[in-house]
């Protein structure tokens, strides 16, 4: 591939847009949840004020190189599903690098900033830290299997693993979305949205009430700064993936905006409803409706 | 019953003897938890950003992003439960809770301190990263309060860590430590929030002051 | 409630009998008789539920209360058992094999006061106080301002005066 700058300008505008979108939303959903519970809530900048404030921190202590690398494995993750992931389908200035075979990589960079998070957080020596992680990689495993079995479905009926085909299949009308095509894939998708984009019912690993706050237990002042902005991110890009395979994608950023911000909404909707399940209920809940609707989906396109 | 010097208490805690240990692969090596466990290195001062507009907004920021530690030391706790609920919600101030001292910028004493809890919160106190401050509820940690004469709870706070805003009442009603909040968001917006390197400043005095009170000195001097 | 402290008397030497209330009566007896009385009334008596130790300084008459305080959930009574121990030598047999939580009790007296119970669970150990090695804080010798003032960095007061005296001299001061 030639090395292209207004390709790289882009998708770094793309990159700050994303980052900036994702902690608005991230206020804006966190307002919904004051209201609900008849509060203000936050002023819709905190978000970035508290990322300022983290960058901002004097001191810094560390617990080995694993450490360190444990927020920046974690922005890796956040960042490469975002570099492989295209944005807006029209023109080509937003498509990002995606390519043939981009969905895989996604699926890889979503396990991926997991692990290398619980490596730093295991070198943090934190007993919580770890608990913490053994959590999320086991409720995210079986998060995965619904997940994956929808794109596979989604693979076989569109013929491509490339996510910029099946967005650009699904254009041409409402009608053609996938939601509406291959209905069991986007139910199984859309579950297990609940999962990755981490709200209430599966939020047990990073709730800050519940075994307090888990994997980032001791990561402070920059580290945490790191783990905010990748929460941004990886936030809209998650919201973006689901909106590209299963809602047809986006032709501009309002038309982006308002769909990332919806699928978000669905996740914090039902979070708000439903109370947080525990790692065994939450797992066995994601291995029984979302699996049976994920092998529906793909047998129907055997 | 006399107590002099031969039938003292000793307080060793068998949990932090240095100890030989056989590890899985057959290994037999020394472990010994006051250095393994901990770091003992002293704080040190950090000084403010040299660009004085720098410092002005990084002060601003860490103002309005104030992170509470989740740690009630005495009854004037149950006064924070209302201040995070609709009655009062200071959310739209922008604090917040956080149950990890590693993330959090202010300790609230609430209330009255024990010698027993004095340990604990000196601990987490420490744990916490520089810009941090210090916020005590009650007379109790004014002047010791109703305490005063007590034989295990401390009188002044201030002898032990750096505060800096006291605010004073039996207890103070929400609406007082909203008031203490605002207070500390202005000392910080002027640059005077600096209880952290006050406490690395003198760091021997608080030490000799903790130690006197604190018999069962089973930790390092600093852990972070 | 008196047939039931009637009955006690014909086994045990009972002292100051106190009716409190129609379901409450506090007794008395020596310190070795505590235990047979306390077992009698759990084994025979039904009173099943512990429900506290506690423990008075006598100061002046040399010695230290213990009240057993016991209920008797299916008739609904509670019965106070008292003894006197020397307070040069505060000793007393451990009553944890009748209820656990007894050993808990112990143990706060062991801090609190200074008494012992030899064989209790965990009676040696720290119960609230950390690191205490002073006279046991409870027993009345130790002065307890005295000790704060001296340990705790008093704050020194501020000036007070006489609400009525001070008036006087602001708004009569000629009288």
């Amino acid at each position: 591939m030639d090395f292209d700058i207004k390709r790289l300008g882009f998708t770094l505008l793309g990159l700050l847009i994303v980052l900036n979108w994702g902690l608005l939303m991230n206020a804006f959903m966190r307002k919904i949840g004051a209201r609900v519970a008849r509060r203000i809530g936050i002023p819709w900048h905190q978000p970035w004020i508290d990322l300022f404030k983290n960058y901002s921190i004097r001191s810094q202590i560390t617990h080995g190189l694993m450490f360190y690398l444990g927020p920046i494995f974690r922005l890796s993750g956040g960042v490469g599903i975002f570099l492989f992931m295209p944005m807006i389908i029209t023109g080509d200035h937003w498509l990002n690098y995606s390519f043939q075979g981009d969905l895989v990589l996604i699926m890889y960079f979503q396990f991926f900033g997991m692990l290398g998070m619980a490596l730093g957080a295991g070198e943090g020596g934190h007993p919580y830290s770890a608990i913490g992680i053994s959590r999320g990689l086991s409720q995210f495993t079986t998060i995965e299997v619904p997940l994956t079995l929808a794109i596979i479905s989604l693979a076989i009926q569109y013929d491509t693993l490339s996510l910029a085909d099946i967005v650009r299949a699904q254009q041409g009308g409402f009608m053609h979305w996938s939601m509406w095509t291959n209905p069991f894939a986007t139910a199984a998708g859309m579950l297990a949205a609940l999962g990755t984009l981490g709200h209430s019912p599966f939020n047990l690993v990073m709730a800050p009430n519940e075994i307090p706050i888990g994997p980032p237990t001791e990561y402070h002042s920059t580290f945490l700064g790191v783990l905010q902005s990748n929460g941004a991110i990886l936030h809209v890009v998650e919201a973006a993936l689901f909106m590209n395979l299963f809602f047809g994608g986006a032709t501009n950023w309002i038309e982006f905006i308002v769909k990332t911000f919806l699928i978000y909404f669905w996740s914090v909707f039902v979070g708000m409803v439903f109370p947080r399940f525990r790692i065994e209920q939450s797992v066995t809940w994601f291995l029984k409706v979302p699996l049976v609707l994920g092998v529906i989906a793909v047998v129907m396109f055997m | 019953m006399m107590v002099d010097d031969k039938n003292k208490k000793k307080f060793d805690n068998p949990h932090y003897a240095k100890r030989e240990v056989i590890g899985p692969d057959g290994k037999s090596f020394i472990v010994d938890p006051m250095n393994d466990y901990f770091c003992d290195a002293r704080p040190k001062v950090h000084e403010p950003n040299i660009i004085p507009a720098v410092e002005k907004f990084l002060n601003w920021a860490r103002s309005k992003s104030l992170w509470v530690l989740g740690f009630g030391t005495g009854c004037g706790s149950i006064e924070i439960p209302p201040l995070i609920t609709p009655r009062f919600d200071v959310f739209r101030f922008g604090i917040q809770m956080r149950p990890t001292p590693r993330q959090s910028n202010v300790f609230i004493i609430s209330g009255y301190l024990s010698v027993k809890t004095l340990k604990r919160v000196i601990r987490s106190y420490e744990q916490m990263q520089n810009p941090k401050y210090v916020l005590a509820l009650g007379s109790c940690t004014v002047n010791g309060g109703m305490y005063y004469d007590s034989y295990n709870t401390i009188n002044r706070l201030d002898y032990y860590l750096p505060v800096d805003v006291y605010i004073a009442g039996c207890m103070p009603r929400p609406e007082a430590i909203i008031a203490g909040f605002n207070k500390l968001k202005e000392l910080i917006r002027e640059g005077k929030g600096e209880g952290a390197n006050l406490y690395a400043k003198n760091f021997d005095w608080y030490k000799a002051n903790q130690k006197k009170i604190i018999k069962d000195w089973n930790m390092p001097d600093y852990n972070w | 409630m008196k047939s039931l402290i009637d009955k006690l008397g014909k086994t045990f030497d009972i002292k100051d009998i106190v009716y409190q209330r129609p379901n409450l009566a506090f007794v008395t007896v020596s310190k070795e008789h505590v235990l047979n009385l306390i077992t009698n009334l759990l084994d025979y008596e039904g009173f099943s539920h512990f429900v506290l130790l506690s423990c008075v300084d006598w100061i002046e008459d040399n010695a230290f209360q213990l009240t057993y305080f016991l209920n008797n959930p299916t008739l609904k009574i509670d019965i106070a058992v008292r003894c006197f121990i020397d307070r040069n030598n505060p000793t007393m047999t451990s009553a944890h094999h009748l209820w656990k939580q007894i050993a808990t009790y112990q143990r706060e007296l062991k801090e609190m006061y200074g008494i012992d119970f030899p064989g209790s669970p965990g009676v040696d150990e720290n119960f609230v106080l950390e690191g205490w090695d002073n006279i046991p804080p409870m027993r009345r010798e130790f002065d307890t301002k005295k000790y704060a003032e001296e340990t705790f960095f008093p704050r020194p007061r501020n000036k007070t005066n006489d609400p009525k005296e001070y008036m006087k001299s602001k708004m009569y001061p000629n009288d």
